[in-house]
């Protein structure tokens, strides 16, 4: 099982960028494409954020390490939707008009935090490797601290876009919160465990 | 009213798919019908960027809570919903209260084709086809006193029906009003239908308003009620968040949104390479409506 493990969590991870390139190749999108895409890609990402923030506690709780095997790569593949999502945004929608792009960034507060945790995730995807782990030691873990508020980060993005109806941005919320809670818990707890990377 | 587009008979199909109209052009040559006419007037004024958007994007792609928050709830959600019978009562600071049904109204009010540009708060536009006709016409029967100052639009109120009402999303039922002198404008129309049909119950059947200057929620839909007040009508938007959405709610690309760039837009089409384009004050129509602002700070006003 625990072979195949890896590479079927890094299949199924590819299946959101599949089903956007056939919608985008087949025609598929709907009346405004864009906002589908960058919808689509901007969703994974606060899925993803979350695969990777349950990792730990899936372990504490089945006793199992094997997710921790993994939580590297959902880590990446957040980092990689993000930047897709972003990239449609600069790219496909405002095609790389800073003027327009810095004035949404500047009077858009939910530009403003979105591009704000993008930005955050870039020295994450960079420190991700086990090299860097051992460069950076203990503040290695510090650093990769930061993936807490950028999954906020990240929902108040969807909270701030929302035109009314925010239940969905809220459930994103709280499973958030749960997670950091369980993780706070956890260490209160046990306050000398040494989690593992 | 140089914005008015008359244009002749344009069946629907042939605006459904892109990638169909050639053929169907050739099919409307063929013919010789009165639409292959105005198939090569459309292929003509496609060039302008005037080119109406297809039917199946204008009545699947709609924002009207009443039926979901999705966009196409209101398509999804909206088919059963009754539209016969349907009365609409006319009150409040008139000489003549009024009872139509839809019936009185379509034969007393003769609908004509108006292509207008509807531009949505949310950054993005359409250009519709609607079957209409100006609500000063309405108005002049039933004889303002000189105390309406206000008109407000009632949307129906039938959460049995609509499900969208079920949860509180606005304050139900939807409310939207205009100024006096907005109402007598020859612009703003009583929408009976589109695409020279009976009106798709998910734009707003089977009786809406439509103001193109205006941010497109501006427009109520399947209305029960039109009264005439002394005061601004606390509409539904304003009520929801009167920092975002104002009373008058022009489109001006000079008044910033929180969330949508109200300086470009993008036109629905489908089309993923098609760029934005630039929003232009009270949606292009400021030749005609400018002057009922003057000396008001739309700014403030907004």
């Amino acid at each position: 099982m625990k072979t195949y493990f890896k590479p079927s969590v890094f299949l199924l991870s590819t299946i959101p960028f599949i089903i956007i390139s056939y919608k985008i190749f087949l025609n598929k999108l709907g009346p405004e494409p864009i906002k589908e895409i960058t919808h689509h890609t901007g969703e994974w990402t606060l899925l993803f954020l979350i695969f990777t923030l349950a990792m730990s506690p899936l372990k504490q709780i089945t006793n199992m390490s094997i997710w921790i095997s993994v939580r590297r790569m959902l880590g990446l593949f957040a980092f990689f939707y993000a930047s897709l999502h972003m990239l449609t945004y600069v790219g496909l929608d405002y095609r790389f008009d800073m003027n327009e792009i810095s004035k949404d960034i500047l009077t858009k507060r939910f530009i403003f935090v979105g591009f704000a945790a993008w930005l955050l995730l870039v020295p994450l995807a960079l420190t991700s490797s086990k090299k860097m782990m051992s460069v950076l030691k203990q503040y290695w873990k510090k650093l990769h601290r930061l993936i807490y508020l950028i999954a906020i980060l990240g929902v108040i993005h969807f909270i701030w876009l929302v035109k009314k109806d925010v239940t969905e941005p809220l459930i994103y919320l709280l499973i958030i919160l749960f997670l950091l809670a369980f993780r706070i818990k956890f260490k209160l707890k046990k306050p000398k465990i040494k989690l593992e990377i | 009213m140089k914005k008015f587009k008359y244009s002749e008979v344009t069946p629907e199909n042939i605006y459904k798919k892109r990638r169909s109209f050639v053929k169907s052009l050739s099919f409307g040559l063929g013919s010789l019908s009165i639409s292959s006419l105005s198939l090569i007037n459309n292929a003509f004024a496609n060039t302008e960027g005037n080119k109406p958007t297809s039917f199946e994007d204008i009545t699947t792609y709609n924002n009207y809570y009443e039926f979901g928050t999705g966009k196409s709830d209101p398509y999804l959600k909206s088919q059963n919903f009754k539209t016969k019978p349907w009365t609409v009562k006319i009150e409040g600071e008139i000489e003549k209260p009024l009872e139509l049904s839809i019936e009185e109204i379509l034969s007393s009010f003769p609908s004509e084709e108006r292509i207008l540009k509807l531009r949505c708060v949310e950054g993005w536009s359409m250009v519709i086809p609607w079957m209409g006709f100006s609500l000063s016409k309405l108005i002049e029967k039933v004889e303002l006193k000189p105390s309406a100052k206000f008109v407000e639009f009632e949307t129906v109120y039938d959460p049995e029906q609509m499900i969208g009402q079920r949860r509180p999303i606005l304050n139900w039922p939807y409310i939207e009003g205009l100024r006096i002198d907005e109402a007598m404008h020859p612009l703003t129309t009583v929408v009976t239908g589109l695409y020279q049909k009976e009106l798709p119950k998910q734009n707003g059947a089977p009786l809406r308003i439509f103001i193109p200057w205006k941010y497109g929620f501006k427009s109520a839909k399947a209305i029960v009620k039109i009264k005439f007040v002394k005061k601004m009508p606390n509409t539904a938007w304003m009520n929801a968040s009167p920092r975002e959405y104002g009373f008058y709610s022009n489109v001006n690309p000079n008044v910033n949104h929180p969330r949508w760039s109200q300086s470009t837009e993008r036109p629905i089409n489908g089309d993923i390479f098609a760029p934005r384009i630039k929003t232009l004050m009270f949606n292009g129509y400021g030749d005609e409506v400018a002057h009922l602002y003057t000396g008001m700070d739309l700014k403030k006003y907004f």
